[in-house]
């Protein structure tokens, strides 16, 4: 049995900025929160998917809406436990344990305060692998389970129920409703039994998250640079170093695209790197040529301080090292890639995994 | 003729300067800064008085830079104990105050905290009503604690700050009138627990930096300066005496303000890079627009996160004290350095440490002191020593740049003599005159600011309907903070989508400066 202590959730939030692929939201607050529970109601455990029952219930946890109003408005606190346990009530059967479904980001830390709270074990896994931007780009989602029975619950102590006839249906209306409630909200979904976590879910990203997290904080702890112990982790690659020479934002029906340029420096002197993104970071392309395409993942990390740079947070002049990750296998069928692909985002372009973009580059 | 007085309190140096009306340098004057800090500024005062040869009565404007007040949170020393009121419920108990806060200044401050009823959404409307009587019994609560000082924070305060100010007239009721209150909207941004955090240490240091300006309003009266009174803040524009009183905090980081400030005023340039060279260290910072580039990091204080936006700077070890070892290959420039003591530990100044300094005169570059003791240097090797300085240098200039091509620098500082007049990347370097006080300068000619910060709904009016909204706001606050409404101008609008949602909502954050209205 593993624990999760006030620690390891610095290691983890961490870790979760660099598979937030550059979204997902800063996990500054949830941070806070998982700590603050751990701090009140003792470590989390952590249990791989294995440990758990085909039959048992297992209930994911997350927050929807703006992690940029969540740093104002700051949760109640009491939020996801109502979530999750209104969908205990309507299923009529406890939960094991409680499920993350995004590693990036923000979403990777709401599960474990919500664990935390209802002294429930956490799962060490999620359905994402990395942050995505919408409710059904998850792989429950593409293998059938439905998003509803879906709870939406406000800090005010409002809760919604969904039953919707569709999973696009409950990102629709969730996102609605979250709006009202003030443009952040906490949710469970996607409730699931023990057999269908371990045939969908992509496991060991919490420990992943942890593992990435704790290479950079002891990186910089000694003052090295982590980028080669990151990609190590993450079996990545560096696709690229330079300054950022460019940044170019759009606000598109509220998601921020945009698209970065950074002039090679070093090793990749003469060379220039362009990247699109929206809220995550999309398609990477050295001199014209793409070498990294969601689904799998590009992170910009600050050359200097080895820290992950978010999409909002990327500026000109920084010194930037760019490094691509291979997504979870499940995202590369064709199932996978019609959800999350580069087509999905309008783009004119074939998904070619990073491991054929990057052959011949040093790993 | 009138004058204004411009007084830098550094780590080693207090720096002064008189300016008239049309900016020009009457009188300048560099003295050690002492340890009570106000008998620094006294002797500054009357050395720079002596030497412009004006009367006292001519000096109608004071401005005081110095980070006296925020050096008591790093130190914790001298701090009040301060109660807290988070109006924020049901939101915010998910992460009480003091939640990431090092526990020794936790210890200090007392912690004392009540969480009630109230807070705004983004766009302003209450989470929920707020509630007298529970006001009344946290503020009773706090008393009863023995606080010292208050500080409120709010959901979204800096979008709607009716309910902060009802806890700030409870207060009155219940402490008296003058008891320091400090409301978070008044200092902060976005961001509830840092701006809270800035809340609490501003109340911190209150009683203190009340001394503190008394102490300087008390040395110019003694001088017979009848002067409005002026303190620098961390953006480089002014507080009046009065409101820094109730807001030292927003102080910080003042000092690396005012010498970019000064420098973009020396060198007439409104976008450049600016080198402050010092005794041991040299700070690279960005002018853009006359005003320094922020740094984008949250800003820490003592090891509390807050929302400061700090001047962007990079610091090298590098300074006319650094010490220099010419039997390495290629030479070693610091980064240690004799500092302070280079009057008496370098080669020119008949000491025996070979420093950037010695370098700088035997490669030609300057001179001073005495080139007779630099003899023994190898000139190839003072050429080469000089040649890695100036590598260091070009190297931070290249990570600073924000354009691709050439940019002009302007160098600072006394140690700027180390500089080359030719630096890659550089346009031009420009040395220009009264260059070792461009901070006391830099406050002198401070002007005054104003700002909004919130987020805003686009989808109604539409997006320019708002963008001359916000910069009305902002400007409004410039003229109520004491601007001259004819100079005001938007010197900064950052528009930032609010990324997941698709509700059209964007945060603004508006600055407007304008001239000390006369």
């Amino acid at each position: 049995m593993r624990k999760l202590t006030a620690e390891d959730i610095e290691y983890i939030a961490m870790g979760a900025a660099i598979l937030g692929a550059g979204g997902g939201g800063d996990p500054y607050i949830g941070k806070l929160m998982a700590q603050q529970a751990i701090k009140e109601h003792g470590d989390v455990e952590l249990l791989s998917a294995e440990e758990l029952p085909d039959e048992a219930l297992i209930i994911p946890s997350a927050m929807m809406g703006a992690p940029a109003v969540m740093v104002e408005k700051l949760p109640n606190g009491g939020e996801p436990a109502a979530a999750f346990q209104s969908l205990e009530r309507y299923l009529g059967k406890k939960a094991s344990a409680v499920l993350p479904i995004e590693a990036g980001g923000i979403n990777s830390c709401i599960p474990i305060y919500t664990a935390a709270t209802l002294r429930l074990p956490l799962v060490d896994a999620d359905g994402m692998g990395r942050a995505f931007p919408e409710l059904p780009m998850v792989t429950f989602s593409v293998a059938g389970i439905p998003a509803s029975p879906m709870m939406v619950c406000d800090e005010k102590g409002n809760k919604l129920l969904l039953e919707t006839v569709d999973n696009p249906w409950s990102e629709t209306l969730a996102r609605t409703a979250t709006v009202a409630m003030g443009l952040s909200s906490m949710i469970s979904l996607y409730c699931m039994n023990g057999a269908q976590l371990k045939k969908y879910a992509i496991k060991g990203t919490i420990s992943l998250a942890k593992e990435i997290g704790r290479r950079i904080i002891e990186s910089s702890k000694s003052n090295v640079s982590p980028i080669e112990s990151i990609i190590e982790a993450t079996k990545g690659y560096r696709l690229f170093e330079g300054k950022i020479t460019d940044v170019r934002r759009d606000l598109t029906s509220g998601f921020i695209r945009g698209k970065v340029v950074i002039e090679g420096t070093g090793a990749d002197k003469g060379s220039a790197f362009a990247m699109d993104f929206q809220n995550e970071n999309l398609v990477g392309y050295r001199d014209g040529t793409p070498v990294a395409i969601t689904p799998d993942l590009i992170t910009v990390i600050d050359a200097e301080k080895g820290f992950p740079i978010t999409t909002e947070g990327l500026r000109y002049g920084q010194r930037a090292v760019v490094i691509g990750m291979p997504c979870d296998p499940f995202w590369r069928t064709e199932a996978g890639l019609k959800q999350v692909g580069p087509r999905y985002f309008k783009y004119d372009l074939d998904y070619v995994p990073i491991e054929n973009l990057a052959s011949g580059a040093a790993k | 003729m009138n004058y204004r007085i411009g007084i830098d309190v550094g780590g080693t140096n207090t720096d002064a300067v008189i300016l008239d009306e049309g900016n020009a340098v009457i009188a300048k004057c560099k003295e050690a800064t002492t340890k009570d800090v106000s008998s620094g500024i006294k002797n500054a005062v009357e050395r720079v008085l002596a030497d412009s040869g004006i009367a006292p009565e001519a000096v109608t404007d004071a401005m005081l830079g110095t980070t006296h007040a925020t050096n008591a949170i790093v130190e914790r020393k001298g701090l009040s104990k301060v109660g807290l009121i988070r109006v924020s419920a049901p939101s915010g108990y998910g992460i009480p105050p003091y939640a990431d806060w090092p526990d020794d200044i936790v210890a200090v401050l007392g912690g004392s905290y009540v969480i009630v009823k109230g807070g705004y959404e983004y766009n302003g409307v209450p989470i929920t009503g707020t509630d007298e009587k529970e006001i009344t019994e946290a503020l009773m609560k706090l008393k009863g604690e023995g606080i010292e000082a208050l500080a409120v924070s709010g959901a979204f305060s800096p979008v709607n700050s009716d309910q902060e100010i009802l806890v700030q007239k409870k207060a009155a009721e219940i402490f008296g009138p003058d008891f320091p209150v400090t409301l978070s909207n008044e200092i902060g941004s976005i961001g509830l627990l840092e701006r809270e955090n800035a809340a609490i240490l501003n109340a911190a240091i209150r009683k203190l930096a009340e001394a503190a300006y008394g102490s300087f309003q008390n040395v110019l009266k003694d001088h017979g300066i009848n002067a409005d009174l002026f303190i620098t803040q961390n953006d480089g524009t002014l507080m009046s005496i009065e409101y820094a009183k109730q807001y030292p905090v927003l102080t910080i980081a003042s000092g690396p303000t005012n010498s970019l400030r000064g420098a973009a005023y020396l060198s007439g340039l409104k976008d450049a890079i600016v080198i402050d060279v010092g005794g041991t260290t040299t700070d690279v910072g960005v002018l853009s627009g006359g005003f320094p580039r922020e740094s984008s990091a949250a800003a820490e204080l003592g090891g509390v996160r807050t929302n400061f936006r700090m001047p962007d700077l990079l610091a090298i070890g590098l300074g006319g004290g650094s010490i220099v070892s010419l039997d390495k290959e290629p030479p070693r420039v610091g980064p240690e350095s004799v500092g302070y003591r280079i009057h008496g530990e370098a080669l020119v100044f008949g000491g025996k440490t070979t420093t950037a300094t010695d370098i700088a005169v035997a490669a030609g570059m300057a001179s001073l002191g005495d080139t007779a003791k630099i003899s023994g240097i190898d000139g190839k090797k003072a050429l080469a020593a000089a040649e890695v300085m100036k590598t260091m240098v070009e190297e931070i200039i290249d990570k600073m740049k924000t354009v691709s091509g050439e940019m002009p620098v302007v160098a600072v500082g006394g140690g700027s003599i180390l500089l080359p007049n030719k630096l890659a990347g550089a346009s031009q370097v420009m040395k220009p005159d009264h260059f070792e006080v461009a901070n006391a300068i830099g406050a002198a000619i401070s002007q005054i600011s104003g700002s909004i910060d919130g987020v805003f709904d686009v989808a109604g009016r539409g997006r320019d309907a708002v963008v001359q909204e916000v910069k009305e706001l902002a400007k409004a606050e410039a003229v109520k903070a004491g601007a001259d409404e004819r100079t005001v101008e938007i010197v900064e609008l950052d528009e930032i989508p609010l990324a997941y949602l698709p509700s059209n909502a964007v945060r603004f954050r508006v600055k407007a400066v304008g001239d000390l209205a006369r």
